[in-house]
């Protein structure tokens, strides 16, 4: 077992098994991670050098890139790196849960219903009520449609296919009723729905966005980490689960409301930004197996390089347009999505 | 040691009843096997006597209290169940699976004790699986991958163990494989296991105590030599077949009657008597008699609804 060490306090109280890879892989992404953040936060029309990006950040900088950095870019990159990790965990979570590597917050309706909320939110308060409370709209969008799913799911217990089979119906009713209201109301409120159903961190603000999504990942985010032992017993299947010893249904609801609390979170930041709970935890799972403890920050991770360089691809390859990057991490997930589906074809 | 007894047991699936007031005791520290045609509700009884499946009435005495009134985690320090072609999710490996089977003992302070390691590596050693510890479950061959699942129920490390079909699937060398393990289970730790098998020679040599199961009801259970004939392979599978000694160990062994061969060669040993009449001119005599044409024997003729 040389590939695992085991870790025990003194009195045994706390004992845990861990992966020798994971943590190598996890710290590797982590700095690629920082990187990223520190590269993309240079990016722009104004392009400033990644050793002045370190050098301001530190607080030693001029005072143009310190105004350009901290007020204008650098909340841009910490709510790409809210948004990616947790719509990845989100989507680790679900896939997990559901037992099938072809669902995702997307996939599953969650990311829709949130985005209604969203929508419905800018069609009825437009102006009339501080944008602050957009994310709780759209996290009871993402709560109601998962209540909607989990209740025409339900029967005698939620079986993992009814509900991605359900997901999928209900995901493209709602999207259907989202673009109605797009088409048939006015104008300008169209433009700003549309942009935020394709999923854009465009314009972020360190108090309006940054710290409304930072308190919602700090809990999450562990939570579930602390979940880890009852997600990796679910993925052997619900008999063998309850054989166990596991209270199947029970952490499967809990499971998915925090699943859904972290897309509806995201969403109501970044918009409904699609794929990234569909690729992340795919690529975590092929660099450290299926084991839920390393897929966890794996996945974070990769989530939030993935949006930091969706994003950074979106507003500086097209310049002076600034693209959403959701229409990035659709052209990249839509293929990688053919290719999921191609690869198991004959598993189901 | 755990019992485990079921006491007036009724389960429906909507309106219809696969068994109603049922009682059954497992005897304990042996194997008992449960046999019957498809959809007799054998496996039905064994997913109920492991809680996967809630019966409407009566109850499940594991250990002297109601399964129902246990916690799930005390459950399942006491009985182990590997359902029917349980899979494990892509990628994952012989150990992290096994060392799954230590869930009931763990919480999320305690994921790893020295007893788990223990006890885990003393499951893959029992089941030959050492070896593959670090191998995807799913790039193993059939065999291997139900001996990893066995390993993940005797880390559980429970005294009773329920087993649904735990050969099907499997090629003859395998099934026999994973029997003696299971055998071993029982003969070295005297674990009680019970087991749904399809196979009535292989149940019949395996069982110590056999429980032959039709429509929902007891037909008949007791040592193989002493339940299974003629008769109750009859009235449980519909089928007629002559028993014979197994020649290894003397348990039944099964031999099935059918229709269309015995039919056939019937019709081709009336066929060739016809062809040799006309050749010779003669009745066929015992000399003329070849190798394509011997007689079904004398029992499997008077056994057969067509008279020659």
């Amino acid at each position: 077992m040389s590939k695992y060490k085991p870790l025990r306090s003194r009195g045994a109280q706390f004992s845990v098994l861990i992966e020798k890879r994971a943590v190598w892989i996890t710290l590797i992404l982590f700095i690629v991670c920082l990187a990223a953040m520190i590269v993309s936060t240079g990016a722009g029309s104004q392009f400033i050098t990644p050793l002045n990006v370190i050098k301001t950040l530190l607080g030693k900088g001029e005072p143009t890139y310190e105004v350009i950095i901290m007020k204008l870019r650098l909340p841009r990159i910490i709510i790409a790196v809210l948004v990616g990790s947790s719509l990845a965990v989100a989507g680790a979570v679900l896939q997990s849960i559901i037992r099938n590597p072809l669902a995702s917050p997307d996939v599953a309706g969650i990311t829709e219903g949130a985005s209604l909320g969203a929508v419905l939110f800018i069609f009825l308060f437009g102006g009339t009520v501080p944008i602050h409370w957009m994310p709780l709209t759209s996290i009871t969008g993402a709560f109601l449609i998962t209540g909607l799913l989990y209740i025409l799911a339900w029967k005698k217990g939620v079986d993992p296919l009814r509900l991605v089979l359900i997901g999928i119906g209900i995901s493209a009713a709602i999207k259907s009723i989202s673009y109605m209201l797009v088409i048939s109301g006015p104008l300008q409120l169209a433009q700003r729905s549309l942009t935020f159903m394709t999923g854009s961190i465009y314009g972020t603000s360190w108090d309006k966005d940054v710290l409304t999504l930072l308190p919602w990942v700090a809990v999450l985010l562990p939570l579930t980490w602390l979940q880890t032992r009852n997600v990796n017993i679910q993925a052997l299947g619900d008999e063998v689960a309850s054989s166990a010893g596991a209270h199947v249904q029970k952490h499967r609801l809990l499971l998915l409301a925090l699943s859904v609390a972290l897309a509806g979170a995201a969403v109501a930041i970044g918009g409904a930004i699609g794929f990234i709970g569909l690729m992340a935890p795919h690529m975590a799972r092929k660099l450290v197996g299926s084991s839920f403890g390393s897929v966890l920050p794996v996945s974070a991770l990769l989530g939030a390089i993935i949006l930091l360089l969706a994003d950074l691809a979106a507003r500086t390859a097209f310049l002076p347009n600034d693209v959403p990057a959701g229409v990035l991490t659709a052209a990249i997930g839509a293929p990688f999505f053919m290719y999921l589906l191609y690869r198991n074809r004959n598993r189901y | 040691m755990g019992t485990l007894e079921v006491k007036n047991l009724g389960l429906s699936y909507g309106s219809a009843y696969i068994f109603e007031n049922l009682d059954l005791s497992i005897p304990e520290g042996k194997i008992t096997v449960f046999i019957g045609s498809n959809g007799c509700g054998k496996s039905t009884l064994l997913r109920s006597m492991a809680r996967l499946l809630k019966p409407q009435q009566g109850s499940v005495i594991l250990a002297g209290s109601d399964i129902s009134s246990m916690s799930t985690k005390e459950v399942a320090k006491k009985l182990a169940i590997l359902p029917q072609g349980p899979t494990a999710p892509e990628g994952l490996t012989v150990l992290q699976l096994v060392k799954q089977g230590r869930y009931p003992y763990q919480s999320w302070l305690k994921q790893w004790s020295r007893e788990d390691e223990e006890v885990v590596q003393q499951a893959l050693e029992a089941t030959g699986m050492s070896e593959l510890a670090e191998r995807p479950v799913d790039s193993l061959s059939g065999g291997q991958r139900q001996r990893a699942w066995i390993a993940m129920t005797l880390a559980q490390e429970t005294p009773i163990i329920l087993l649904d079909e735990p050969t099907t699937y499997l090629d003859l060398t395998h099934q026999i494989e994973v029997l003696d393990l299971l055998y071993e289970m029982n003969d070295r730790d005297k674990r009680t296991i019970v087991m749904v098998l399809h196979d009535i020679n292989l149940a019949c040599r395996y069982a110590d105590h056999i429980v032959a199961i039709r429509d929902g009801r007891i037909e008949a259970q007791g040592a193989p030599n002493e339940v299974v004939d003629e008769q109750l392979i009859e009235n449980v599978f519909r089928l007629k077949c002559e028993i014979i000694p197994d020649p290894l160990y003397g348990t039944p062994l099964c031999i099935p009657h059918d229709n269309c061969r015995l039919r056939a060669s019937r019709a081709l040993a009336q066929q060739q008597k016809r062809q040799n009449n006309s050749l010779h001119g003669q009745p066929v005599g015992e000399h003329n008699k070849t190798e394509e044409t011997v007689e079904p024997v004398k029992e499997l003729v008077a056994a057969s609804p067509v008279r020659v």
